[in-house]
């Protein structure tokens, strides 16, 4: 019982010698299957992704069915649009109800906010995308670039809101009675001393989620709907990488597939370009300021 | 018990052997049966206490006999926790506090904490004028003088002038608790809370902090919470000690230390408990 008769005992100690050895090994094979899919996914799309890739795809309009070549120039910057609209709409909404959940969080109120964020990004996107068809497309009877990005910023906000608000109770509640023993105001203090501390981490979470949005396909289905064509007006329909994909991967034209191959390589390529940046931001908050 | 407890936060008036005429203007702080509640549980139950003006006070006791909570209900500090109830009245320069709003209060009342705080996305000189620039805006040149200046009278000037730019959190914990005891003066306050400010420091940071103390009475009121009865001793005109949140007993540093009137206090300052 005391450590003494463990080591006087060694078939005990085999036996957890035994344990600890098979406890490891599954620790490592779950993590090999972690890591297989993603790599597999990564090799493959490059794979069959950059053979279909030339200056073409980032600057040529689609063509039609039976005429070869062309890009997906329209669906790159309806991407960016939609993106834009969306964080536009995600990053202030969930920045400002994070700093309401974690610095006044002891109301009846917050407590609702957090639940229903909670529940919110748990919400499959193809919901969301419905919500905004029923709130936008219906009452304009159209669909347009500023649906897809009001679904873009609703899917955003859970993540954005549920970082910012981890962030902020990171910071030690020293600092903020330090500000506030300055006589300096509370949303003074939040902004100024809270906020400012915790940025490189929130900045990270901003990041994940426009990654995250950046792939979306369901929710833009019947909100921004797509387009084969030039299209920058925010209330006309508007292409995006992912919903070009999905269009182009069903169809039966072998050229389609090989542009649809090289879309999913841009966005794979996207969304690690913004992990590297996490990566480089949150990296710096070690060695610098925290 | 209780009425003991009572005639000892009043005798001590016998002790101000320098009571004039305008004695009431010299009050720093006055508290009137100030209550503190937790969830219910009073973390400081009716202490009614003098501190005058220019002077160095000191409050002993052991952990978790309120000390801290009384200290922090000064500046008003107990706002920040919802769970917590202030009772009693409290005065600052013979006005209530209730009068002004909590920022003007801690302008008046600044604070040093017991962990060397600085805000760590700041450089040196922000955190000296962080109160300031925070508040409103000031001229380059006349922040550059505040800098200097707040940064001499704690005793940092020396070793940080060249390097006023580079993270505060690259400090010693020393120099940032001057660091954070420059910031707190650099908003001109009239009275400052020491909340056991040198017990995460070395004994050399700690007598720089006691020397400061010292000096720093021409000028401000100081009321020092501490665990260290010779640092209470050595810094403090008058002591006050604290047990299970109600004060037992406030007098004179010297006598304190000497002759206490009450046994707790006896015991405590001897060792016995705590």
């Amino acid at each position: 019982m005391t450590s003494a008769s463990i080591i006087k005992n060694p078939s005990n100690l085999r036996s957890r010698k035994i344990i600890n050895s098979v406890m490891l090994t599954m620790c490592i094979l779950a993590a090999v299957i972690t890591i297989i899919p993603l790599l597999y996914i990564f090799f493959y799309t490059t794979q069959s992704g950059i053979s279909s890739l030339n200056v073409d795809f980032f600057t040529q309009l689609p063509k039609p069915v039976g005429e070869e070549g062309g890009g997906m120039a329209n669906a790159i910057v309806g991407s960016a649009i939609l993106i834009g609209i969306g964080a536009l709409i995600g990053i202030p909404v969930g920045i400002l109800s994070g700093i309401y959940i974690s610095e006044y969080s002891k109301t009846f109120v917050s407590t609702i906010v957090k639940f229903i964020t909670d529940v919110l990004s748990g919400v499959p996107s193809i919901i969301v995308g419905i919500f905004a068809y029923g709130v936008i497309v219906i009452p304009m009877q159209r669909f347009s670039a500023l649906a897809g990005g009001f679904a873009l910023g609703i899917l955003m906000i859970p993540t954005i809101t549920k970082i910012t608000e981890e962030m902020l109770k990171l910071v030690p509640q020293s600092l903020r009675e330090a500000s506030l023993a300055l006589g300096v105001s509370r949303w003074k203090t939040t902004l100024k001393i809270v906020l400012k501390t915790a940025s490189s981490g929130i900045v990270t979470g901003v990041l994940l989620a426009i990654a995250r949005a950046a792939g979306e396909t369901a929710p833009l289905l019947f909100t921004s709907f797509g387009n084969s064509f030039w299209q920058t007006s925010l209330d006309e329909p508007m292409a995006a990488l992912p919903l070009q994909i999905f269009v182009y991967a069903i169809s039966p034209y072998d050229d389609w597939h090989r542009q649809a191959w090289a879309g999913a390589f841009v966005l794979i390529f996207l969304v690690f370009v913004v992990n590297l940046l996490v990566r480089i931001v949150t990296r710096n908050k070690f060695s610098g300021n925290l | 018990m209780d009425t003991e407890i009572f005639q000892a936060d009043v005798s001590d008036e016998t002790d101000d052997s320098e009571s004039s005429p305008e004695k009431e203007s010299k009050n720093a702080v006055l508290t009137k049966d100030l209550s503190v509640y937790f969830n219910n549980r009073a973390g400081i139950d009716k202490i009614s206490l003098k501190v005058k003006k220019n002077t160095v006070t000191a409050i002993i006791g052991p952990s978790g006999c309120g000390k801290s909570t009384f200290l922090r209900s000064l500046n008003l500090m107990h706002d920040l926790v919802p769970k917590a109830r202030v009772f009693g009245e409290i005065f600052i320069h013979n006005e209530n506090i209730t009068d002004f709003s909590a920022v003007d209060i801690r302008k008046k009342v600044g604070m040093v904490f017991q962990k060397p705080n600085p805000f760590p996305t700041m450089s040196i000189y922000d955190n000296v004028v962080a109160g300031l620039k925070l508040n409103a805006h000031h001229k380059r040149s006349e922040l550059d003088e505040i800098v200097e200046k707040n940064l001499k009278y704690s005793g940092l000037w020396e070793e940080v002038k060249d390097r006023l730019k580079t993270p505060a959190v690259s400090l010693s914990g020393g120099q940032q608790q001057r660091l954070c005891i420059a910031r707190t003066i650099a908003v001109k306050p009239e009275i400052i809370l020491m909340d056991e400010p040198s017990s995460a420091l070395d004994p050399m940071s700690t007598s720089k902090i006691e020397e400061l103390i010292y000096y720093f009475k021409e000028y401000y009121t100081i009321i020092i919470v501490t665990h260290n009865m010779q640092q209470a001793a050595r810094v403090s005109d008058q002591t006050a000690f604290f047990y299970l949140g109600k004060l037992i007993e406030y007098s004179k540093t010297r006598r304190m230390f000497t002759n206490p009137k009450e046994k707790l206090t006896e015991e405590y300052v001897t060792g016995k408990f705590g």
